[in-house]
């Protein structure tokens, strides 16, 4: 039976009335707003704004302060240890830095959460393995050490690594940081293609200009003194009409030119 | 994926020779799925039609059954006929069976001869890395005398704080219980010849000459030297060590000298306490088990234990601390650059201090023995 609480078809991802913070510090109050499925979705902003912080609290490695956020309409925040376990399983993370654990091969990495998470022999885990890493373009390193491969190579092996379960949600932290712009934009053309496959709905916390007006559907800016959102909308639109003189400046580069 | 409504299904009906297999309902990677050998259940088709029409929610799951099947057929020599099945899945399944053809596995194995010549080459590397560490420490210390106001003295402080004034209470324990085993041990011997009261002397040679500096580098081996290579290891892999280089600093001079210098005063005072703890634990079992007075156990001490042994005792925990300061500062600069770097530049270091105190304490007992001291 299901569940009445639950609509017949929420949004990915719904959070309302979020506070986070650190140590006592509020990095961002009172936010509120929604992801639809298979949408690919941004949070932009300078450094500092709390971009971070808050996919940290949207992942679960921070309790929020206040708020809460829910997954395909189940509560994650306050969500007790096995309904936070189930709901785990359906999204992957893929970091700054890729983190690749770095004892393990590409293939185990990749192989890892297959193994924690599914009934799949190690046969099949292993072939699952080879198909994630090809479909980043990792043919022929799955084994190689993370040591052994450049930083855009670590980044798509994370990526592997977080598509490995066919989550619902992908959050990406930073993907193109520090990446070549060939390499950044094969990592864009390759979320595109994720989302196409399988519907999966993508958060990308970034401020490459590149990507948002590239692969975003929607975007929210987030500020560091407002310490929340002060837009909300498509990158295109709100570079060409919105008013807000830290919108115009973070989607034009600071140079107002027009966006191209 | 979200759960799963309908379960996954495999229908399969033989018309002639040709087997059609409908893959239906929901399929996810964490849920129970068909299996091909089940679905084929025993027949020998000549041809294979896979389709897809009543395919609900799909992941990966559904991939994994159909490429069994390929790869089943691929075997057996029956054609498989997949041009039924969705484009997505379609293309997902081309892009599976390439993936699997082109994946060939890294062989790491090496035969003899290779790993032979991996181990000497490494061990000319080490040795290489070892000598230029020594020699950039000499010339870290020639600058340092040279230029004394440079040395960074607050790190030197910060060292000596951590390595000596926080290493206490393990250096308490550590020796009081072994001033306390000597003692018993001791006693068991020397109480059968009525000789109680030479515990005392047994206790404070072992401690002053051997056991405080021994003890003192053991732990501060596990404790220091461990969290040198560790911070040093960490910094390497942060790109701060290459920092430093390239403003022209030495990492010698900026991170490993202070280290090496806390450790070298910091050793000898904590041998010097350790000596004493001992002693104090010794005098506590000499008290509750042989009824020696604590008065006629310090005499009996002062007999047999002279300064030229308490300078040996010394002159070996300086040594030891250079010895425990340069293994971790050396391991944790020659770190790989990774989490798992760190890991074995820290044990590493821990091992190679250990290792070499003991060889140091060796060659000290020869080299003591010849000099009469």
């Amino acid at each position: 039976m299901s569940d009445p609480a639950i609509p017949a078809d929420p949004p990915a991802i719904e959070v309302s009335g979020l506070t986070c913070g650190y140590d006592g510090t509020t990095v961002l109050k009172n936010l509120s707003f929604s992801v639809k499925r298979g949408e690919v979705f941004f949070v932009i902003g300078g450094s500092g704004c709390g971009k971070s912080t808050l996919l940290r609290n949207l992942i679960g490695l921070h309790v929020p302060l206040a708020g809460t956020v829910r997954f395909l309409g189940q509560p994650f925040t306050h969500a007790d240890l096995a309904a936070r376990r189930a709901m785990l399983k359906t999204f992957g993370v893929l970091y700054q830095g890729g983190a690749l654990w770095s004892s393990l091969t590409l293939r185990q990495n990749v192989a890892l959460p297959l193994e924690e998470y599914t009934p799949l022999s190690p046969r099949e885990v292993g072939e699952l393995a080879t198909l994630k890493l090809a479909q980043v373009g990792l043919t022929g390193f799955e084994d190689y050490y993370p040591s052994e491969i450049s930083g855009g190579m670590k980044k798509r092996a994370g990526l592997a690594r977080a598509l490995a379960l066919d989550p619902s949600i992908v959050f990406l932290d930073e993907p193109s940081a520090g990446l070549d712009p060939v390499t950044s934009r094969k990592l864009d053309e390759l979320v595109l293609q994720v989302r196409e496959t399988f519907g999966t709905t993508l958060v990308v916390v970034s401020h490459e200009l590149a990507s948002i007006y590239g692969i975003a559907d929607r975007v929210i800016m987030l500020d560091r003194a407002e310490q929340g959102i002060i837009a909300e909308g498509l990158p295109r639109e709100l570079a060409e009409r919105s008013r807000d003189p830290r919108v115009i400046d973070f989607l034009h580069r600071g140079d107002r030119a027009p966006v191209k | 994926m979200s759960s799963p409504t309908s379960p996954a299904r495999a229908d399969a009906s033989l018309d002639g020779a040709t087997l059609s297999v409908q893959v239906a309902g929901d399929w996810s990677i964490t849920a129970p799925r068909p299996h091909w050998p089940a679905t084929l259940a025993g027949r020998t088709p000549q041809r294979v039609v896979l389709a897809g029409a009543g395919l609900g929610q799909w992941d990966s799951s559904v991939l994994l059954f159909l490429f069994e099947t390929q790869q089943w057929c691929r075997i057996a020599g029956v054609h498989c006929d997949t041009k039924a099945l969705p484009e997505k899945i379609h293309a997902l399944l081309r892009q599976m069976s390439a993936s699997h053809e082109t994946s060939v596995p890294f062989d790491r194995s090496e035969n003899f001869f290779t790993s032979v010549g991996d181990a000497t080459i490494d061990v000319w590397r080490k040795t290489r890395i070892f000598a230029h560490f020594i020699g950039e420490c000499v010339l870290g210390v020639m600058r340092l005398l040279k230029h004394p106001r440079k040395f960074r003295w607050a790190d030197f402080v910060e060292e000596m704080q951590l390595c000596g004034a926080m290493a206490l209470p393990i250096v308490s324990l550590v020796s009081f219980l072994v001033g306390v085993t000597l003692a018993y041990t001791g006693a068991i011997v020397l109480r059968q010849y009525g000789g109680d009261i030479y515990v005392a002397d047994l206790v404070g040679l072992s401690m002053v000459r051997e056991m405080g500096a021994l003890m003192t580098g053991v732990v501060l081996a596990g404790r220091t030297g461990a969290a040198f290579a560790a911070t040093l290891g960490n910094m390497k892999a942060n790109e701060e060590i290459d920092a430093l280089e390239t403003l022209g600093i030495p990492a010698v001079d900026f991170l490993v000298l202070p280290r090496l210098l806390a450790l070298g005063v910091m050793m000898p005072l904590l041998a010097i306490y350790s000596n004493a703890l001992g002693i104090l634990g010794g005098m506590a079992v000499s008290m509750k088990v042989l009824s020696i007075p604590p008065t006629a156990y310090w005499v009996e001490l002062l007999t047999i234990v002279d300064l030229s042994d308490l300078l040996v005792g010394v002159i070996k925990a300086v040594v030891f601390g250079l010895i425990i300061g340069l293994a971790g500062c050396l391991r944790g600069i020659d770190a790989e650059r990774s989490a798992a770097g760190v890991g074995r530049a820290a044990t590493s270091a821990v091992v190679t201090a250990i290792l070499l105190i003991i060889v140091a304490d060796a060659i000290f007992a020869v080299a003591f023995d010849i000099l009469g001291l």
